[in-house]
């Protein structure tokens, strides 16, 4: 059953950020900020982009429609989780190598 | 897979400090703003990817294909209504609230894609291969099933009729393989070593019994 399980991929997650993506989203359709079918629809509308081909519906594009659907209910907007992002960047760059990066880290805070 | 890995060894320009690349810092933004503001909890991300990673699998599909070929009562009542069949074997939730089980006999063959994005019956078979949701087979799957078929090594004959199953979010399609010839001395347990993840998609069938042991 090993042998099946691992045909062509070792897991179904390629990196832990996708596998963190795939618990938030998940988590949050139990928590019930959208449904299955939500979901799947704006996912099918991140594939596909105006005049240009269809995408794959990988975790990179999990993520972006987590985003937009995220700001759409109000939850979050696209410029604090920029702010935030940019604030792990420079926690990561202040943070020893081998040690686990922590927001604390960020040398400047945004107020 | 999952366990914090926070350092890439590929970027010797950052010796002193760490690196995260811009999707694992956008990841974690968006995770501790969901964190702060009460809308998941850790524990249950990680009980998650724990459950996704190691428990949640094709091989659950493959018992409950072992048991269709085993027991025709239990196959009967999983074509007529999938869902309650694979609760059966204690094998159900998200991703798997309205299960199809399509059959493939000796002269017909099914084929199950997402054509809008990626739905997939994570119950029985686990989160989808990368080519599942790759827009290649989504639409190649539809068109040319011969051909895709063929392109995983499949080639049917002329005559066997090809049914392509589209799941979505609300009805998620698996087939039943063809049990393979030579395994009527299989236990139960040896019959399902043999249904590959890619025959309960329809891409595959089953191993021969010398392989699968």
């Amino acid at each position: 059953m090993t042998a099946t399980w691992r045909s062509d991929e070792p897991g179904p997650f390629a990196e832990p950020w996708e596998a963190q993506v795939f618990a938030l989203v998940v988590a949050l359709q139990e928590r019930g900020l959208f449904t299955p079918e939500e979901w799947a629809h704006a996912l099918g509308r991140t594939l596909r982009p105006e005049g240009k081909p269809e995408a794959a519906a990988d975790y990179g594009r999990w993520l972006a429609t987590l985003e937009t659907l995220l700001a759409e209910r109000g939850v979050t907007d696209s410029a604090s989780v920029q702010a935030r992002s940019d604030a792990f960047l420079r926690a990561a760059a202040a943070t020893p190598h081998g040690e686990p990066i922590r927001l604390a880290n960020d040398p400047h805070p945004s107020p | 897979m999952a366990q914090d890995h926070d350092h890439h060894h590929d970027h010797p320009g950052h010796a002193h400090g760490s690196s995260l690349t811009p999707i694992e810092a956008r990841v974690r933004a968006l995770e501790s703003l969901l964190l702060e503001k009460g809308y998941v909890e850790a524990d249950a991300l990680e009980a998650l990817i724990e459950m996704y990673e190691t428990r949640i699998g094709p091989h659950n599909g493959a018992r409950v294909v072992a048991r269709a070929w085993t027991d025709p009562a239990y196959r009967e009542r999983l074509l007529a209504d999938g869902t309650p069949a694979i609760a059966e074997l204690g094998i159900g939730g998200r991703g798997g609230e309205h299960m199809v089980v399509v059959e493939n006999t000796a002269d017909s063959h099914n084929l199950v894609v997402c054509t809008l994005c990626s739905c997939y019956p994570w119950p029985v078979l686990g989160l989808p291969p990368v080519w599942y949701k790759a827009p290649p087979y989504r639409a190649r799957a539809v068109i040319d099933p011969r051909g895709v078929l063929a392109e995983f090594g499949l080639t049917l004959p002329e005559a066997t009729r090809i049914t392509v199953w589209d799941s979505t979010a609300e009805t998620r399609f698996m087939v039943l393989p063809l049990r393979p010839a030579g395994t009527e001395s299989l236990s139960e347990a040896e019959l399902a070593a043999l249904v590959t993840r890619d025959s309960m998609i329809g891409t595959g069938v089953p191993l021969a019994p010398e392989a699968g042991r």
